[in-house]
Parts: C-alpha cells; sequence; structure tokens
C-alpha cells in the first residue's frame, strides 16, 4: 500500500514536472523571439545609416524622416490590418480573421508574435526607401508605406507563412511541395527588391545621374563610414532575422547563426574580389554591399542549408550583387543609390531559389529527406521555389506599378529640379542635417 | 603690414607650423581648400562608375605681419612646404590698407601681433 502510494506520488510530481518543463520552455520562446525582434527592429538604424551614407548630405534628414516614419506608420497599419491579412484564417490568397487581433487578444504569445512579425513587415518597405532615395516626395513616400506595411507586404505574405499563425497559405500547398523561405529572403527582401525596381525606374534617376551620350555619372555618398557602420548593425541585426525566425528557444537556433555568418563573410569576400579584379582596388561600397548579399541569400535557406551550401550561396551572392549593381546602374540606367535592387531583389530571388539546390535537411538530421536538387532531392524543391519567385516578383511589379501610378497621378512621386537641386532636407523639412557656422 | 597667403600641401602643415613657431609667428588662419593646378588629374571608382579628381585638397594658410616678419614667413613655409613636385603650392604676399584688434579696439602695427609677453 505504501509503494503504492509511492509510485501515485511519483507519478503526480513527475506531472507537475512536465508542466514545469513546459512552461520553463514557452518562455524561453517569448524571451528568444523578443530579443530577436528588438534586433530585427534595430535594422531600421541600418538601413538608416546606410542610406544616409551613400546619398549627399542635403537629404540626410529625408532619409531619418522616412525610416522613422515608414517603422511607425507601419507599426499601426500592421496591427490594424496587416497581421490579419498575413496570419488569419484564409482563403489562400490573403487571411480574413484577426484584424486589430480581434480574436486573439490576452494570448500573450500573440503579442510576441505580432512584435516579431512587425519589424519584419517594416523592413520590406524600408527597402524600397533606399532605392528611391534624393528624389521622392515625402508625402508620397508616406502613402506607398502605409500600402506596403498594410496590404502588399501581408497578402503575399500570407502565401507562404500564413501557417504560421492561423492560415494556410497556397504556397505552402504546393503539389510539388511547400515552398521554403524560412526567414524571408522572398518574402520580404525579394519582394522589398522587385518594389524597389519598379518605383526607381518609374521615378526616374536623379539629376546629373545620367548626361547626354550615354554619360554615366558617379554621385558619390556623403558618409562611407556612416555606411559602413549601418551594414555592421543590420547584420547584427540579421542573427536576429534568421536565428529569431525559430520562434522557439532551442538548439536549432546556433546553427542558423553559424549559418547566416558563413554565407555573409563568402559575400563579402566575394564581392571584394570582383571589385579588385576590375578595378584594381578592393571598393569598400561593393564589398559592404556583397555582406548583405550573403545576408539576404542564406535568409531562406538559413535552417535548411550545410555550411558549405551556406559558403556557395554567399559567394554566388557576392558575384551577383556586384555585377548587377553595375548593369543596373551603368547598362539598363537604372538609378539606385544604395544598390537595393540588386542586395535584395536579385539575392533574395538567387537565395530562396538555391534552398532547392542546397537543401540537405536530412544530412543535418533535422528532417527524413533531403529537398536540395544537389543533395539527392531531385528537382521538385527547386520548382516549388521557382514557383514562389516568380509569383512575388510578379505581385511586387505589378502591385508597384498600380501604386506609384496612383501616387504619380495625383500626389506626385518626385520634387521639383528646384528642390532636388537644394535638397530635400531644406524643402520638404526646413532644415538642414549638418549645420555649420550659423 | 603685409598678408601672406599660401596654398600648401596639407600634409606639410606641422612642418610649416613648426617652424613659423620657431620664427615668432604665432598668429595664422588655416583653412581646407580645393583647387586646380598643373598636378594630374586622379581616377576614382565609385560603385563601378569612374570619375575623374580634377579638384585637388590643399591647405590655405593666411598671415598678417608687420614687414620685418615678411621674409621669416615667406622662409619658413617655402621651407616646409617644399617636396620638389608639381603641387607644392604658391605663396602670394600683399599690401594691407588698416587692421584693428577687436578685443581692445587696437589699430595698424600693434593690432597685427607683438612678441609673447612673458
Amino acid at each position: 500500500m505504501k509503494f503504492l502510494s509511492i509510485i501515485a506520488g511519483f507519478l503526480i510530481s513527475s506531472k507537475l514536472y512536465a508542466s514545469e518543463i513546459e512552461i520553463l520552455q514557452n518562455n524561453l520562446n517569448t524571451v528568444w523571439t523578443c530579443v530577436a525582434a528588438f534586433m530585427v527592429f534595430f535594422m531600421q538604424a541600418g538601413f538608416a545609416l546606410v542610406e544616409m551614407g551613400l546619398t549627399r548630405s542635403k537629404n540626410a534628414i529625408n532619409i531619418i524622416m522616412k525610416n522613422l516614419m515608414d517603422f511607425s506608420v507601419g507599426s499601426l497599419l500592421f496591427f490594424t490590418i496587416g497581421y490579419g491579412l498575413m496570419f488569419g484564417e484564409t482563403n489562400g490568397f490573403f487571411g480574413t480573421s484577426n484584424f486589430i487581433l480581434s480574436g486573439t487578444m490576452g494570448e500573450s504569445w500573440d503579442y510576441t508574435f505580432i512584435i516579431f512579425q512587425t519589424v519584419f513587415a517594416a523592413t520590406a518597405a524600408t527597402i524600397v526607401s533606399g532605392a528611391m532615395a534624393e528624389r521622392t516626395v515625402f508625402t508620397s513616400y508616406l502613402l506607398y508605406s502605409i500600402v506596403i506595411s498594410g496590404l502588399i507586404y501581408p497578402i503575399s505574405g500570407s502565401w507562404a507563412w500564413g501557417s504560421l499563425a492561423n492560415g494556410s497559405g497556397w504556397l505552402e500547398n504546393l503539389s510539388s511541395g511547400p515552398f521554403i523561405d524560412f526567414a524571408g529572403s522572398t518574402v520580404v527582401h525579394s519582394l522589398g527588391g522587385w518594389l524597389a525596381l519598379t518605383g526607381a525606374i518609374m521615378i526616374g534617376p536623379r539629376k546629373g545621374k545620367y548626361g547626354p551620350k550615354g554619360i554615366v555619372r558617379a554621385i558619390p555618398g556623403h558618409n562611407i563610414p556612416m555606411a559602413a557602420i549601418g551594414v555592421f548593425i543590420l547584420w547584427f541585426a540579421w542573427f536576429g532575422f534568421n536565428a529569431g525566425s525559430t520562434t522557439t528557444g532551442d538548439l536549432s537556433i546556433g546553427r542558423i547563426a553559424f549559418i547566416t555568418n558563413i554565407s555573409a563573410v563568402s559575400g563579402s569576400i566575394a564581392a571584394m574580389l570582383c571589385s579588385w579584379v576590375k578595378y584594381r582596388k578592393p571598393d569598400v561600397t561593393m564589398s559592404l554591399n556583397g555582406a548583405l548579399a550573403g545576408l539576404v541569400g542564406i535568409t531562406a535557406g538559413c535552417a535548411n542549408v550545410s555550411a558549405l551550401g551556406a559558403i556557395i550561396i554567399g559567394l554566388i551572392a557576392g558575384v551577383l550583387v556586384f555585377s548587377s549593381v553595375i548593369l543596373i546602374d551603368t547598362k539598363l540606367k537604372i538609378d539606385d543609390p544604395v544598390g537595393a535592387i540588386s542586395v535584395h531583389g536579385i539575392c533574395g530571388a538567387w537565395g530562396t531559389l538555391a534552398v532547392g539546390l542546397f537543401g540537405a535537411e536530412k544530412s543535418l538530421g533535422i528532417g527524413n529527406v533531403n529537398t536540395g536538387l544537389f543533395y539527392g532531392g531531385g528537382i521538385n524543391q527547386l520548382i516549388s521555389q521557382l514557383i514562389g519567385v516568380i509569383s512575388f516578383a510578379a505581385w511586387g511589379i505589378i502591385t508597384g506599378f498600380i501604386l506609384f501610378t496612383i501616387i504619380k497621378k495625383t500626389v506626385g512621386l518626385r520634387v521639383s529640379t528646384d528642390e532636388e537641386y537644394i535638397g530635400l532636407d531644406i524643402e520638404e523639412h526646413g532644415m538642414e542635417a549638418y549645420h555649420e557656422s550659423k | 603690414m603685409k598678408m601672406i597667403v599660401a596654398i600648401v600641401q596639407p600634409n606639410k602643415l606641422n612642418k610649416i607650423k613648426k617652424l613659423l613657431y620657431s620664427n615668432g609667428i604665432n598668429r595664422f588662419v588655416i583653412s581646407d581648400v580645393y583647387g586646380h593646378s598643373d598636378e594630374d588629374a586622379y581616377i576614382e571608382t565609385y560603385r563601378g562608375v569612374e570619375m575623374e579628381v580634377d579638384l585637388q585638397k590643399k591647405t590655405r594658410i593666411q598671415i598678417a605681419v608687420n614687414d620685418d616678419y615678411v621674409d621669416k614667413a615667406v622662409g619658413a613655409i617655402l621651407e616646409g612646404g617644399k617636396t620638389g613636385k608639381i603641387g607644392d603650392g604658391k605663396i602670394f604676399v600683399y599690401p594691407i590698407e588698416r587692421c584693428y584688434r577687436i578685443s581692445t579696439g587696437e589699430e595698424g602695427s600693434s593690432a597685427i601681433g607683438r612678441p609673447k609677453e612673458v
């Protein structure tokens, strides 16, 4: 009898023990996801510094205002409608519930999840800012930030990520296998890149960028050290972006952070070597873009590829960013002051496709099969990745075209020539970034 | 009273300053300037686009001196600023019509400068 009571007592205590473990794990998940969200928030600082450093001092205030306000209006918009469109119960193409967090209020995990997803939504909007820098009307910028974080980003986001909450997007149910974009090479970066491409084409180049007889002029940024610090901040934040996308405090965090880093360094090395060979000197802004290219490239596959895969993804991203910046700037004559189209659009697309080549889930011990073509997974995953990349590109370019056309026809997209020469800081905001002896 | 304006290589400023001090010249104004001269332009590359830099960074020294200090000042700049190559710069000397010291209202030679009080 005594023996039985000991057994019963043991069973009860171990049951209690199990539920305490569960509480502890939930707390750990919340802490890690929040820390990662705070790191991703810091990307706003990184983007602001990169964009300011690579442009002229007469537009620095305007860039600060853009980065501050796209986050501010974006956060409110994502809370009110974006979250529901992206993570609500879905028809496959967009969510239709959970607007203003309705139906889920009171569940503490929802707050954690929405702050994490809010900083991602803001990142997508910010990418566009760099490509259209130094010539966009501030009001127009606010308008398109609202539409991107409130509508464009969450709708396409639901296709790939809806099932993280209450949805189930069409890209997650492809017959060739679910589309894999772990932390958003396509969902966040490529989409931002395609919107940036559309915007940069529609607004036209900065005055003086392209002269008669096909002359291409450099418009040097006013503070390269500032841009460099921005890249380091983005790099730091990226550990939250990728490793945080587990939204789980478990052992995979370390592997994902490692894979992320090794791709980033490969990207910066590849871009530096390209510039060294072509221009005889290792170019700083190209090397910085190379690091970002490696980071964007590994974002889709950071949980699915091996170290060797990550190095190859980063190296190719570094070469791609170098060649596409030059192609876009000097041949296509699309003026993108910070290289956002190359870094986010092109390297995002590359990184997403690369999952179909290098997916090594079985080899890593995290899945039953390898999905990558080079790891014996066949071509199915690559097809799914291609469908995802193309559908996001089409979505970004078409919605971007409609959005920028409406803005162009109503409030106007571009500042006057006089204002562009004087600078947006004085004309749009009534002050300068650098007051000298006054 | 003479005004000496010299355009020199920025990396020669420290040597010139020391020579000016050792000749008892302690008052001057320095500014960063850009200039075009017989010096060759050079090519910089920014994000894959080459650009010709035809304005070189120079340092401008302005010194107002009484007549007996002109040769000392010019000598210091000639000695300290010389590399022997194109681009070392130039020195101009011209008369000063009037001079005032704002803090005291002094006028003329004594406003230009006097030896440091011991």
